[in-house]
């Protein structure tokens, strides 16, 4: 069964980064280093549930389908077709976000797939921004995955735009440019404290924001 | 020559011009390869090839007629548009404007070129559209920048669809004696003004010394100014022959478009000076994009059309 839909998740996949080349005319600047096959944990400002759309379309197609977005399972699992696109076309790494329910601990399953050489997209504010401000606290994860594998390389991703294509509560997307700009990759240092750990990681994010833009 | 042959002929020319262009190019990149990378060179190269990729296009239009030019801009005004706003800090609140921008305002503009009817087409950004896209962004309530926003968004519009959609609007003028070719009056508008580009640009990089308009744009200067407008007006002049114009008013209306060229270079220079970026986008290769290659274009097409439809027009 699931290699007969293999062909569909693969058609599926390329369908959807020729229509977000299309509407949004990414473009991906690797401005802090370049492609790489080992494992990483790209994390990222989350304005649009199309976001990790974006990441995917911008990494060439070998990595692509290596990578993995770690998303909510409330989300993803409602419904046959998001359930097919989050676990079958997307690949998600499907967390439970609340912890009184949840029977297997997030860490442990996005540490999983990194050991299985795949890489992650991680949104660390943990729900989208829909305030004015550039970025959300972050939440604790990163600081944890970072602590679970402590060599694997942490990418700070800035999506500029997405959120002007389709603002929450509009119907009509905007085909306006978006760019994803890739930062320099970081590691957790040796006794590093969490909130110096995630106020480091917030600030490498936020640097790579278009400084003219941000707000008039 | 009939229209066909003189199109053919004039393709013809561009070909053989851009083929010299990519032989000296190719000699350039061969000469200086072994001193690594040339940034100046690569940029030339990638200029020339995006060249026969826009002339492709034109051409592909051109043997579709009407409707073939009428896509073309119309697609070219989406492009350049969407670069527009995406350099302008709108908001939330702009949303619903911008949707009618892009998907009434745009495709209308161009239909009503298409059905040829002047009296709408020329009044309906500046006038109708105007007084919507105002009402639209003022129904969200959102004061904050409100005058910035709503004038920002109508000065785009101006500049990319309105100014743009003058250059097939061209096809409707009825002009005696000049029945069934007015393509060729694109292909000079399109042709004088784009190798002005490229002659202010190569007299710019062969004898530039003196900045024109430093705050601007480093790379204009007297000497590229001077020597792309004056070759480019020489070169309007020679083609005399595909328009309605005798000799001297060809390049009459050359130097007139020519310079409106340059000033739409300028304005939209002290844009992208003031939002921080050095090209409008990314879609055509060395060039930047679409609207770096129509800036020129788009202030000079509204007042090419005006010229000929007051001076020349039945």
């Amino acid at each position: 069964m699931s290699s007969l839909l293999r062909p569909i998740e693969a058609a599926c996949a390329t369908a959807i980064v020729i229509f977000a080349r299309l509407v949004t005319g990414v473009r991906g600047e690797w401005r802090g280093c370049a492609p790489d096959p080992r494992p990483r944990v790209y994390f990222a400002n989350h304005r649009s549930h199309a976001d990790f759309v974006l990441i995917w379309t911008v990494l060439p197609a070998p990595l692509r389908r290596r990578t993995q977005p770690v998303a909510g399972a409330d989300y993803w699992l409602t419904g046959w077709l998001r359930r097919f696109m989050g676990a079958r076309v997307f690949r998600a790494v499907l967390i439970d976000r609340n912890p009184v329910s949840r029977e297997a601990d997030p860490i442990a399953t996005m540490a999983a797939a990194l050991d299985r050489n795949h890489s992650l997209i991680l949104f660390p504010e943990g729900t989208r921004n829909t305030t004015d401000e550039p970025l959300l606290p972050f939440r604790s994860g990163l600081y944890h995955l970072a602590r679970a594998r402590p060599g694997v390389e942490l990418v700070p991703v800035w999506i500029e735009n997405l959120n002007r294509v389709m603002p929450k509560g509009e119907f009509v997307p905007l085909p306006l440019l978006c760019t994803v700009t890739l930062g320099a990759p970081f590691v957790l240092g040796t006794g590093e404290e969490k909130a110096a750990f995630l106020d480091r990681s917030r600030k490498a994010l936020v640097a790579l924001a278009a400084p003219s833009r941000a707000d008039r | 020559m009939t229209v066909a042959q003189q199109t053919v002929a004039l393709f013809a020319g561009v070909a053989a011009a851009l083929t010299v262009a990519s032989i000296v190019g190719y000699v350039l990149h061969r000469r200086y390869r072994a001193h690594g990378p040339h940034p100046a060179i690569d940029n030339l190269n990638s200029r020339i090839r995006a060249w026969w990729a826009m002339v492709a296009l034109l051409g592909l239009a051109f043997a579709f007629g009407k409707g073939g030019v009428i896509v073309l801009f119309a697609l070219a005004s989406l492009a350049a548009l969407r670069e527009f706003i995406t350099l302008t800090p709108t908001r939330r609140g702009d949303h619903m404007a911008l949707a009618v921008a892009f998907f009434v305002a745009l495709p209308l503009q161009y239909y009503l070129v298409w059905i040829d009817w002047y009296g709408l087409y020329s009044v309906f950004i500046p006038v109708y559209v105007f007084l919507l896209l105002a009402t639209l962004a003022a129904l969200r309530q959102d004061t904050k920048h409100f005058m910035a926003r709503v004038a920002e968004t109508q000065w785009g519009l101006m500049i990319t669809v309105f100014a743009l959609s003058h250059v097939p609007a061209l096809l409707g003028l009825k002009l005696p004696g000049y029945d069934g070719r007015n393509l060729l009056l694109i292909a000079f508008l399109v042709l004088v003004v784009q190798s002005s580009d490229v002659l202010q640009y190569v007299c710019g990089k062969l004898l530039g010394r003196r900045p024109i308009a430093p705050e601007l744009s480093p790379s204009k200067t007297v000497e590229g100014f001077l020597g792309g407008i004056a070759s480019a007006t020489v070169l309007g002049a020679l083609l005399w022959w595909i328009t309605p114009f005798s000799p001297w008013q060809a390049g009459a209306i050359a130097l007139m478009i020519n310079l409106m060229g340059f000033f739409g270079g300028l304005v939209m220079s002290a844009i992208k000076r003031d939002r921080g970026v050095k090209d409008w986008g990314w879609m055509i290769e060395g060039h930047g994009g679409v609207l770096d290659r129509l800036d020129s274009v788009t202030f000079a097409a509204p007042v090419f059309f005006h010229t000929i439809r007051y001076f020349w027009s039945a």
